[in-house]
């Protein structure tokens, strides 16, 4: 067609910007590379600079493909959502969370068979489990969260993802920060803090993409076209600027060298351990609660077409939930150097963070009124209704937990590995798979997940897995508190610590075999999220809103 | 406010809607449950009486202490003391006796193999095993086969001054390197690893040249493991000839250690434990495999 007036075709600020700044990171990483102290953070910074060249010309490259004008904010009246990012990380998802479980099987499996340690570092465990607690938490839980978000966001707030590139650079940036903590820590490149393992260089590259991160969340929230803003957008927002905070706080450190990985830590002693489980208990409560919370929220509603059971609960269990869980961290130091007066007040506020926690449950199980004869139909349903009882579940143990009494029993035992899985399997592995068996139809347009048998043999076979684990480790853990406290009548301990290890094998490996059942049931939803993209059945009449954009130019 | 005409009625249960919808989500205006309600109060009043009982305020240059005046490190203290309180009695008879007077009288001795026992499973078992059992380099204890001697008084002296260890009054005396300090050829260690075979009795390659081996074994080795190679405790010098083997048996072992000599290190305990524990861990392994009983 020969229109008179095409518009004229230029380079976006940040096409032009975001392209330079690559540019500019590659060659930085390269003199880097050249420079390094260590083999191994050269090779980090090589990886830099690939991804930074890969990114320069995928964003040159996508301005000659793309045509003239900027996707439109809705069309035909319907917004136009931005699903592409959404669809990659929940793809991103289903295969880190298969490799993070296997990875976790493996380290099961060793602490009961040492020997599968294979006399190699790169297999030790000390490498291991902080690959498996990030690929678990951050590359499964984290794409999850990324991915969901901006789907929620859209949806609820009906308006196209603020940004063009930005979305993109989100979610593989995102996954590149992944890459390069999970190759160092099998390069042995750690900082050392639980959970925040990798060093100041991924740190940085995190917090620029973290800040992305909420740039687009926020815009996209100023954006809407709804009068109030959604119950899951308030926890994902919690979740995404208090999680900045404390990605900040907890990684201050000062590097030795640009050329060097290693940085050191400003805070330092008891300071700099309270620091780190004002980070640590705060991971588990505003990446692990509030932000699977908000795929809670919206969900659960979704899939049982109910409306949320109360308002004004989440009104007041979201700000309480907010304003106890910051304080609680000092409970993961009872009977330590921490002063008196700060182990304290971190069992008091984690012991009134209790009901708090239960409005999310309540609000999620309650919803369900109305609607319970689905779950005998809808395995998916199912899933989110299961995690929401472990959240439950877990969220009474954990108080419970932070009491020092019981703590003295519990703590430095395995009964704590079966209260985080109870709440990392039970809880935010269930409402992912409920949150991905939802998604995958959605965005590739799907009438319903290939195989809803497969859903219900996963729920079944992980489900037996979970109970496995968390009643092995229960048992496990609290058999190793008592032997470990154990006086004969004469005043000596009863048993040495080499004996508590041996009683611990038959649990280690029923727990490793709960492990084996739950990385069972992951595969099973990877083969069903395959056949349904690859083979299900089409949605006949396709909705423009979720389409991609095409705009004829000319 | 404009959108309240929204409201609905929820069919199901009957209770009305805030008016929102996102994305076909609604809200129901249920009140907050009150058994969830009165539960929450309960947390925070118990935790405001929590945090008067027991230390809970940070202050300026302090903080307070609570009415209870609780503190983690005394009642530590107060839980050791007890412990000690305990076993002060026997833990005084401990003190002023002999190693030989504990053995003679059963309460004393009863008493200090379960001090031994605790004591062992935690200093001594990394390296001897929970049974005392050894492993390859740490000497089996149960087998009454003593590299520095298995008296009441001789295991008290290692367990105190170890072996090469850092206490000038620790065992000393190492097995040379032969082979790499060109003390001996190649064929010459292969001679009288075959010979150190057959002192116990092992069966050596027919090829074996033992009167060679044991030419180099009088010249370089009987020194210290004695002419028919029975040892010698005061140079830490195994027994060669018991089928006892510390490190093993094959002929590449011994080669091996032929070639680079050998020197286990034993750590002193000597103010690492204090001394009635290192009298009660004496008799606890002494019990396990001592004195060397023929």
């Amino acid at each position: 067609m020969a229109q008179a007036v095409a518009p004229s075709k230029g380079m976006t600020f940040g096409e032009a910007g975001s392209a330079l700044a690559f540019a500019g990171l590659a060659l930085l990483s390269i003199i880097i590379a050249a420079k390094a102290y260590t083999p191994e953070y050269a090779f980090h910074a090589y990886l830099f600079a690939a991804a930074s060249v890969a990114a320069t010309f995928a964003i040159v490259n996508r301005y000659y493909e793309r045509p003239a004008q900027r996707p439109p904010q809705t069309i035909g009246g319907k917004p136009n959502y931005n699903m592409g990012p959404v669809k990659f990380a929940t793809i991103a998802s289903v295969i880190w969370g298969i490799a993070g479980f296997t990875i976790g099987l493996l380290i099961a499996l060793q602490l009961a068979f040492p020997a599968l340690n294979f006399d190699t570092s790169w297999l030790s465990f000390g490498r291991m489990r902080p690959l498996h607690t990030s690929a678990v938490i951050f590359a499964f839980g984290g794409n999850v969260l990324i991915a969901s978000s901006f789907y929620v966001v859209q949806r609820t707030c009906r308006a196209r993802l603020v940004g063009d590139i930005t979305p993109w650079f989100v979610v593989l940036g995102y996954n590149f920060f992944i890459v390069i903590a999970g190759t160092g820590y099998l390069l042995g490149i750690t900082q050392g803090k639980e959970y925040a393992e990798p060093e100041w260089y991924a740190d940085l590259w995190l917090t620029i993409v973290w800040v992305a991160y909420l740039l687009v969340f926020l815009g996209t929230v100023m954006r809407r076209k709804e009068p109030h803003i959604y119950v899951a957008n308030w926890f994902y927002l919690a979740f995404i600027l208090t999680i900045a905070v404390l990605h900040l706080g907890n990684n201050a450190t000062i590097p030795v060298s640009i050329f060097s990985p290693k940085s050191y830590i400003v805070w330092s002693g008891v300071q700099d351990a309270l620091v780190q489980w004002w980070y640590g208990h705060n991971a588990v409560g505003f990446f692990l609660t509030a932000g699977f919370l908000a795929i809670m929220y919206y969900f659960i509603p979704k899939r049982a077409e109910r409306p949320v059971y109360s308002y004004r609960l989440s009104i007041i269990h979201f700000w309480s939930l907010i304003f106890m869980y910051i304080w609680a961290g000092p409970h993961h130091l009872h009977y330590t150097a921490l002063p008196d007066w700060a182990q304290t007040l971190g069992m008091v506020f984690s012991t009134m963070l209790w009901m708090p926690s239960w409005g999310g449950m309540i609000n999620g199980l309650m919803t369900l009124s109305g609607a319970w004869d689905k779950l005998r139909t809808d395995p998916v349903l199912r899933l989110m209704v299961v995690s929401v009882a472990f959240y439950g579940m877990s969220t009474f143990e954990g108080p419970l937990m932070s009491v020092k009494a019981v703590n003295s029993l519990s703590h430095y035992t395995d009964w704590t590995i079966g209260h985080v899985h109870s709440g990392a399997l039970g809880w935010v592995a269930y409402v992912s798979f409920g949150a991905i068996y939802c998604l995958v139809p959605w965005l590739w347009n799907k009438k319903e997940l290939y195989s809803m048998k497969a859903v219900s043999w996963h729920f079944w076979i992980s489900t037996l897995g979970i109970v496995l684990y968390i009643s092995s480790m229960w048992v496990a853990g609290i058999l190793q508190g008592l032997m470990w406290r154990a006086y004969t009548g004469l005043g000596f301990l009863e048993y040495s610590f080499i004996e508590t290890v041996e009683a611990m094998h038959p649990f280690y490996v029923i727990r490793a075999l709960g492990g084996a059942l739950f990385v069972a049931g992951s595969l099973i939803m990877a083969w069903n999220v395959w056949k349904t993209i690859s083979a299900g059945q089409e949605v006949e009449e396709v909705s423009q809103a979720i389409q991609p954009a095409l705009i004829a130019a000319e | 406010m404009a959108h309240e005409s929204h409201e609905q009625v929820d069919a199901v249960t009957g209770v009305t809607t805030t008016g929102h919808t996102w994305d076909d989500i609604q809200e129901l205006n249920n009140p907050l449950p009150r058994w969830w309600l009165w539960t929450f109060y309960l947390t925070i009043v118990w935790s405001v009486l929590y945090a008067i009982a027991y230390p809970a305020i940070p202050m300026v240059s302090s903080y307070t202490k609570g009415v209870l005046g609780w503190q983690s490190r005394e009642a530590v203290e107060v839980d050791l003391a007890e412990l000690r309180q305990q076993r002060s009695g026997m833990t005084a008879k401990l003190a002023a006796s002999s190693l030989d007077e504990i053995k003679q009288d059963p309460e004393m001795f009863a008493f200090a193999r379960a001090q031994g026992k605790a004591s062992f499973g935690d200093n001594c078992a990394p390296c001897h095993g929970a049974g005392g059992a050894g492993a390859k380099g740490y000497p089996n204890l149960n087998d009454d086969d003593w590299l520095w001697g298995g008296s009441l008084a001789q295991v008290e002296h290692t367990i105190r001054y170890g072996a090469r260890s850092t206490s000038d009054k620790g065992h000393s005396g190492t097995m040379p390197a032969f082979g790499r300090d060109g003390m001996l050829k190649r064929e010459e260690i292969s001679h009288v690893a075959d010979y150190v075979r057959s002192l116990s009795g092992l069966p050596t390659d027919k090829a074996a040249d033992l009167n060679a081996g044991a030419k180099v074994f009088a010249d370089n080795c009987a020194a210290c493991h004695g002419d028919k190679g029975q040892g010698m405790q005061d140079l830490g010098a195994p027994n060669l000839s018991d089928k006892i083997w510390l490190f093993g048996s094959d002929k590449a072992t011994i080669v091996e250690g032929l070639n680079n000599g050998r020197g286990g290190v034993m750590p002193t305990w000597h103010g690492r434990l204090d001394d009635t524990t290192i009298k009660a861990l004496t008799l606890y392994v002494h019990s396990l495999g001592g004195d060397q009983r023929p």
